[in-house]
Formats: C-alpha cells, sequence, structure tokens
C-alpha cells in the first residue's frame, strides 16, 4: 500500500496554534467533510493545540489520513513533554481546570469526534489521539 | 511462481478466448455490457495479473505488485454494482477464468505431476481471492448507496416552514435520535440564518416517545438556536408526553411549550410585537355581501 | 494585524471580527473594549462575528468576559451572526456562553439594545394579512 499521507506541525507558540487550525481545515476540506464536522474537527484541534502549549509547555501536532474498510478519515495526534495530568477522568469531566477560564478543553473535545484516546505520564508528557471519520 | 506469469503471457490470447467464451455461457449479460467493453476488461485484468504474479507473487494479493488488479477489480465491481449485476455474476467473472488458466497450465506443465499440482492450487487460491475482493468491493458500493439514499430520506423528512415574517415551523414526525437530530439542527439554523427568523416553532405531535434522550436533543437544539440568537418554542406537547416528562424529571425550566402549534403561533406573534385585528364589520366568515338590513332605502 | 479595530458610533462601540484571532489578539481586544468604554462612556457594545468560522473555548470565554465587564463598566453586550455550525459545535463544546445576549443580525443587535426607535428597520412594514 502506499504511504499514508501525513504531516506535522510544531506547537510552540499561540501563532502556530492558529496554524494548526488553519491546516486541519486545509485538509478536512480536501478530504470533503461536511461544514459541521469540519468546524467540529478544527474546534477539537484548537482546544487539544492550546492544551499541548499551555498546560504541556509546547508539543506538536500530527496529522494522518487514516482508512478503515471503505471508511476514511483524519487522525490528529496531539504530543507534549508537559507535566502530564494525574487525574485523567477528573480532566475529562466538564468543568475542569487548573488555570482559569471554563476549562472545557478535554471533555469538550471529546464530543466533537469520533475516537478519542489520550495517554499521560505525570513528569513525562501527555499523548491525545482523535480521528474523525467521513 | 514466475512459471505461473510465463505460463499466462505466453498462451495470453487463447485464455482470453476461451475465458470469454466460458463467460458467455454463464454470465455475460449482453443487456448490461458489450462485448468489446468485456474483451477490453478480460485484457487489462490478464495483464494485471501477470504483473500481480511477477512482482508480488501469487501467496498474497496485498503486495505492492497487486495494487493495479486490486484497484481495476474494485473499479470494475462498483461500476457492476450501479449497472445492475448481481454479486455472484461480477465473481463469476473473476472465477470462470480458472478454466481456461488450468488448460494452459496442464499443457505447460504436462510433464511435471507435482509442479503442474502446485501451480494449480495456487492459482485457485489467487483466484479465489481476487474473486472475494470483488464481492467485498460489490457491497460497499451497495452500502455506499443505501447510506446516501438514507441522508436524502432523512433531509427531505424535516422541511422547515414560514409561519409569518420572522416565525418558523419545524413540524417532526417520527422518531427523534441521534443521527436526525443533527439534520433537524442544521437544517432549521440554516433557515433561521436564511430568513432572518427570530423564532422557531418545533411542533412534536408526530414525536411518538420522548425520553431523556429525545428530550436532550430537543435540549441541544434548542440552545443551539440561542446562541445564534433565535428563540425555540415547543408545541404538541400531549398529555401523556407532559406526564413523562415530569415522570423522568427532565429539566424543562428555561424552555418554553405549548400544547397547540396555534398557541405557540399566537405567543411567537405577540413576542415579535404583533396582535391579530378583526377588520370593523367583519365576522368569522368574512366581509359581508350586503350592508346593515336595517338601513332605510331611498326614494 | 495587530489589533481589531474598535469603532464607535456615538454611545454604540461597534467590532467586527474577522481573522483567525490568536489568543494575544484576542486579549487585546478584551483590554481595547474595557479601555475604550471607559474613555468614551459607552452603553452598548456590538459584537458581529458573522465571519468567524471557529469559537473555540478560549474565544468563547473572551466573548462572555467582554459581556461581564462591560456590564461592570455599565455598557450592554449583544454579539451577533454566529454561523449554525458553530453553534453547533459550541453546544456539543458544552459551552452556552451564559450571560451573553445574541442576536441574529446587526439590525437585530441594535433593536435589542436601543429598541425599534433606533431607525433601523428589518422586514416589511406593511403585514396586512388576506384575512
Amino acid at each position: 500500500m502506499s504511504e499514508p499521507r501525513r504531516e506535522v506541525q510544531a506547537l510552540k507558540n499561540s501563532n502556530d496554534v492558529v496554524l494548526a487550525r488553519q491546516k486541519v481545515r486545509q485538509w478536512a476540506t480536501e478530504l470533503r467533510f461536511s461544514l459541521v464536522d469540519q468546524t467540529k474537527l478544527v474546534t477539537a484541534a484548537s482546544e487539544l493545540a492550546r492544551n499541548a502549549l499551555d498546560h504541556g509547555k509546547g508539543g506538536r501536532m500530527v496529522m494522518e489520513q487514516v482508512a478503515y474498510g471503505a471508511k476514511f478519515g483524519l487522525k490528529l495526534i496531539f504530543e507534549d513533554n508537559g507535566p502530564g495530568i494525574p487525574d485523567i477522568e477528573m480532566a475529562l469531566k466538564d468543568g475542569f481546570t487548573t488555570g482559569s477560564g471554563m476549562g472545557l478543553g478535554l471533555g469538550g473535545s471529546k464530543r466533537l469526534v469520533n475516537e478519542f484516546s489520550i495517554e499521560s505520564t505525570p513528569g513525562k508528557g501527555t499523548k491525545v489521539t482523535v480521528v474523525r471519520w467521513k | 511462481m514466475n512459471d505461473l506469469a510465463e505460463i499466462i503471457s505466453r498462451n495470453e490470447s487463447q485464455i482470453r478466448d476461451e475465458w470469454m467464451r466460458d463467460m458467455s455461457n454463464s454470465v455475460q449479460r449482453s443487456d448490461l455490457i458489450s462485448k468489446t467493453e468485456i474483451d477490453e476488461q478480460c485484457r487489462t485484468l490478464l495483464a494485471a495479473i501477470v504483473n500481480g504474479v511477477r512482482v508480488s507473487g501469487t501467496a498474497e494479493t496485498s503486495g505492492s505488485g497487486w495494487n493495479t488488479a486490486r484497484d481495476y477489480l474494485q473499479e470494475i465491481s462498483a461500476s457492476r454494482a450501479r449497472q445492475g449485476f448481481s454479486p455472484s455474476e461480477v465473481a463469476t467473472f473473476v472465477l470462470s477464468l480458472k478454466r481456461p488458466l488450468f488448460g494452459a497450465i496442464r499443457r505447460d506443465l504436462a510433464k511435471n505431476q507435482d509442479l503442474l499440482f502446485e501451480t494449480v492450487w495456487a492459482t485457485t487460491e489467487l483466484l479465489d481471492s481476487l474473486a472475494l475482493l470483488t464481492t467485498d468491493a460489490f457491497i460497499a458500493a451497495r452500502e455506499e448507496l443505501i447510506s446516501r439514499q438514507q441522508q436524502e430520506l432523512l433531509e427531505l423528512s424535516t422541511p422547515v416552514v414560514k409561519l409569518w415574517d420572522g416565525i418558523l415551523a419545524l413540524p417532526i414526525i417520527g422518531t427523534l435520535d441521534s443521527a436526525r437530530t443533527q439534520v433537524v439542527m442544521e437544517n432549521l439554523l440554516q433557515t433561521v440564518v436564511a430568513t432572518n427568523s427570530k423564532y422557531a416553532i418545533i411542533d412534536i405531535t408526530g414525536v411518538p416517545t420522548v425520553d431523556t434522550l429525545v428530550a436532550q436533543h430537543l435540549l441541544k437544539t434548542i440552545t443551539a438556536a440561542r446562541l445564534m440568537g433565535a428563540e425555540c418554542i415547543i408545541s404538541g406537547v400531549r398529555p401523556q408526553i407532559a406526564q413523562t416528562i415530569v415522570h423522568l424529571g427532565i429539566n424543562l425550566e428555561d424552555v418554553i411549550t405549548k400544547a397547540k402549534l396555534s398557541d405557540a403561533f399566537a405567543l411567537a406573534l405577540q413576542r415579535s410585537g404583533r396582535t391579530v385585528v378583526r377588520q370593523a364589520g367583519a365576522t368569522t366568515a368574512g366581509a359581508p355581501l350586503l350592508g346593515s338590513p336595517l338601513r332605510k332605502q331611498e326614494g | 494585524m495587530d489589533r481589531i479595530p474598535v469603532l464607535r458610533m456615538g454611545s454604540l462601540l461597534l467590532i467586527t471580527i474577522q481573522v483567525d484571532m490568536h489568543d494575544k489578539l484576542a486579549l487585546q481586544l478584551q483590554d481595547d473594549v474595557t479601555q475604550r468604554i471607559s474613555d468614551w462612556g459607552s452603553t452598548g457594545v456590538l459584537i458581529d462575528i458573522s465571519s468567524l468560522e471557529i469559537v473555540d473555548s478560549f474565544i468563547g470565554r473572551m466573548l462572555a468576559n467582554i459581556a461581564a465587564m462591560s456590564r461592570v463598566l455599565g455598557a450592554e453586550t449583544v454579539v451577533v451572526g454566529m454561523q449554525p455550525a458553530v453553534a453547533i459545535t459550541l453546544v456539543e463544546l458544552g459551552m452556552s456562553l451564559p450571560g451573553v445576549r445574541t442576536a441574529l443580525s446587526v439590525e437585530a443587535g441594535m433593536e435589542l439594545l436601543y429598541g425599534a426607535s433606533f431607525g433601523l428597520q428589518s422586514g416589511s412594514e406593511n403585514e396586512r394579512a388576506e384575512a
């Protein structure tokens, strides 16, 4: 099989978060996602990219086109080497936050995508993987 | 297994002729596809198979040498599915290649019984796997068609009606699941923007049951509309629904509900600053045909 | 762009957000609005987001903050023109933007703030029905 399409975006400053949004939007458009699905995915990407930057002290986003049988989709992986999340279950509940504000990043993002998985080791970093199928 | 590739190349036109002949006995469907087209497909497929065997062998069809053959078979299957062939007709297209191939193998390898058997076995496995591929592709094409039709049905079954300037009505008929809610929400919100309507009446007379999930879906729609600056009124709440809502403890505090669509309409009119006024001298039958019976005749 | 322009129309502040904002730009806008209300004694703030295709929790918080801060300073805020896809996504995200008044268009927003007397009329004046 040919190599799956893949692209990496660094997340070092708030401008990178904007770039990440734009890249996801571009891929989603090329893959012909509906407008609502695109909006949901780009918004989730914005949330998770910002998390990686603000809480994770910077990291990167990896974009991959994925396929399963006849359907295909877009996978986004957000990695950082920050302090990690000690209690993942708590973090996924709506309203959880360590900073100021409404803190709806993780729990809300989970609802915007079809698949969501998160690995985090306190002191080592966090990795969030999401997939939106067409 | 380069022997197989050589055998096919050496005997290509004979194999193709026999293949076409065998096919006409079972499955040619000249009503759906022309002879020239089939001939073309046979040629292309044989060439792809030769290439596949040469590059990636016969053991598995997932190697890169088989890409062309796989893609081509998917294309043929999808197009035949659309044309109206049955799945077995499509698979037989591939399977009917067995006989001519075995014939060629037997002729060329008659001197070596063991190699003959191995080659025949490898060939039958190969063709079986290619035939199964066409079946998978066929089903995938059918499923895509069905899901597209389902989508169209969903969209058609949730019309948004303009009752008045700035007042929309959305009668929902049937069950409200999460897929339908998405369609309903998108449809309603887009119409709200297009018609600049501040009020949307969601009538649920036609919704058989309202449980916690349905209520959540309705609440999502109402919240989304509110976020945009429009107000929703729920109408058509039957007595049983009202009881269910209370029993389930569903919180509809922020939501305006009315039993009848007409009540909801009257409320929307009132809220948008309008009143309905009966013209002087008119009754519910409209303007009278004659003047007052008590007026004196002139002259 | 280093700042989102804040326009003044009498006692109204008009803000049209047309770019994909990065966080600093959003925070700058918050500062600018509160500063302007204070400078000019504005009583109304109208934020037009009809060009915004993405509103995530950060932007949502920004809008809620602007509304809350303005109210403390004696001004009312209305956010107008939210796109349907954005509304659907915000609901899924769990954000209902409490304390933020919204309207469908700039005209509707003006009417909400100042009433029909503002002089902008949307819809037809003649609504006589055929009975």
